[in-house]
């Protein structure tokens, strides 16, 4: 790539990722964002705190950390759906599909907001469960979270650019983010250890974003170094950046079946 | 006789038309069973804990809650963005008689839940259904549902100013499914907490259907369903006219 390609690229992945958030999502006053990307993630998080001392299951460090990370899921499959759905709602997804920009900036530009945003509902929770649950990391912990926290956000956001992909060819996206959502909440460790899964949901568990970013974080939080928990971590960057190349796959086929048969615009 | 066969008669259409959207068929059906089958689980590998036709009931009535939260407070709103709130605002009946129907048929579609995690917990987790009382549960349901539905009249009513309604509806899911003791019993949580439970009608009506199922008072908790039924009824009628007046004052009522 040329000089002025690499900021033509740059370019249209953050100046047009950018405007393209804030234009799609425009709808997300702050009476919207509290309620949805806050206060819900942080209810969720005191009801599996308290079901956990009902069935005297587990701590709630190992709750606050299960569910801090898996509420980065609402923001990254939710954010890609409407990323990509929204401009057909909008009208402007033949036109912006009918630019030359290269489609891998244009898309990845508009996954970063998304993912920023996931993590600002990640660490919101985080900072809820130290506040009203028995959650007391060292403060030597929390950069070690937040680079967790990172991870799993870029994970889940790739998987949100596979769901978010089938939104240009079905209709129902938000269906779609919530399935895929209840997935993770029930296949991830988020609530039940791995342990007591059954043996395929376990399986199922290892190929899914955040589940060793979940797994990771718990062991840090119980003291263990980054570099005894490094492969979890580079596991579920791995596991999303294949979804993330499985939603960008997509995305081109879909694009290129929407021209050829002209549905692009059909809703 | 007018006022009851209007509400009759909207109840069956706005029940039929969330019955056709795939959206509430998921939020009634299908968010149930993920936490039922989460409380299944949990309550599996932990110690202590109630049994699995205790989750399944909790999980049932969580579904009638969170279609009501989920459409309930988006309700008027819905009825904006279709063009039809002044229609039925200046028509003759009552409003609060036009808007009851729309929110219990909110609630009703939570039946699906009952059946759906009813039905899951016996195929996967081999949960044995035996309701003690088997007329005194099928008396507790439509109790449940109008109860809450009437609750949901409320919050419609409240938020009737509120543009993002929707939002903060929602909002309410989990605090309410926390509080009420549909999966928490509410002796774990804060003593502060049972007062304002109290007034929630999910706490009753997951008492009614649960005593009916698993034996204990079953009566009470169907009274109180009564109780804040009409309670949540008249709070509505004064929020409604309250409300009404201002957004008519202000020329805000289509505004979306």
């Amino acid at each position: 790539m040329t000089r002025a390609g690499v900021t033509t690229f740059s370019r249209i992945f953050f100046i047009g990722g950018a405007i393209s958030f804030r234009a799609l999502f425009s709808w997300i006053t702050p009476w919207v964002y509290i309620p949805t990307l806050l206060i819900t993630p942080m209810f969720q998080l005191l009801f599996f705190a308290y079901l956990g001392r009902t069935a005297h299951l587990r701590s709630d460090s190992w709750f606050v950390i299960g569910n801090a990370v898996q509420s980065a899921s609402m923001a990254s499959l939710f954010g890609m759906g409407f990323a990509i759905d929204g401009e057909r709602w909008s009208q402007t997804l033949s036109s912006v599909l009918a630019t030359p920009a290269n489609r891998a900036a244009l898309f990845l530009g508009r996954a970063l907001p998304v993912l920023l945003n996931s993590m600002v509902t990640s660490l919101f929770v985080f900072v809820a469960g130290r506040l009203l649950l028995d959650f007391h990391p060292p403060l030597a912990v929390v950069p070690k979270l937040a680079l967790v926290v990172v991870v799993a956000c870029f994970s889940v956001t790739g998987l949100g650019m596979t769901t978010g992909a089938v939104g240009l060819r079905l209709r129902d996206v938000p269906i779609i983010a919530n399935l895929v959502m209840a997935i993770l909440l029930v296949f991830c460790g988020v609530n039940v250890p791995l342990d007591d899964l059954p043996r395929w949901m376990s399986a199922v568990a290892q190929v899914l974003p955040m589940t060793h970013s979940i797994g990771a974080a718990r062991r840090l939080a119980d003291g263990a170094s980054i570099g005894s928990v490094d492969h979890l971590l580079l596991t579920d960057v791995a596991i999303g950046i294949a979804f993330g190349i499985v939603g960008f796959a997509l995305l081109r086929w879909f694009e290129h079946e929407g021209r050829r048969l002209a549905t692009l615009d059909r809703a | 006789m007018r006022y009851p066969k209007l509400f009759w008669h909207g109840f069956v259409v706005h029940f039929k038309e969330l019955s056709a959207s795939p959206f509430q068929i998921m939020t009634a059906a299908i968010w149930p069973l993920v936490f039922a089958t989460l409380a299944y689980l949990m309550f599996r590998a932990g110690s202590g804990a109630p049994s699995l036709l205790y989750a399944s009931l909790g999980a049932a009535v969580m579904g009638i809650w969170s279609t009501t939260a989920t459409s309930a407070g988006g309700a008027i709103q819905r009825q904006r963005w279709l063009g039809l709130l002044e229609l039925l605002v200046v028509a003759p009946a009552p409003f609060v008689f036009v808007l009851a129907p729309i929110t219990v048929a909110i609630a009703g579609i939570g039946v699906y839940s009952i059946a759906s995690t009813l039905l899951w917990g016996r195929l996967l987790f081999g949960i044995d259904v035996h309701i003690a009382s088997p007329g005194l549960f099928a008396l507790a349901v439509p109790a449940t549902v109008l109860a809450v539905g009437m609750l949901g009249l409320v919050l419609a009513s409240a938020l009737i100013l509120y543009r993002a309604a929707s939002a903060f509806s929602q909002g309410l899911e989990f605090p309410v499914w926390l509080i009420t003791g549909l999966l928490v019993p509410l002796s774990v949580l804060p003593g502060w907490v049972t007062p304002i439970a109290w007034a929630l009608a999910p706490t009753w009506g997951m008492r009614a259907m649960r005593h009916a199922a698993l034996g204990g008072s079953v009566l009470p908790a169907l009274a109180m369903c009564a109780v804040l039924t009409v309670a949540y009824g008249l709070a509505a009628v004064l929020l409604l006219r309250y409300f009404e007046q201002a957004a008519r004052r202000r020329a805000t009522l289509s505004l979306t």
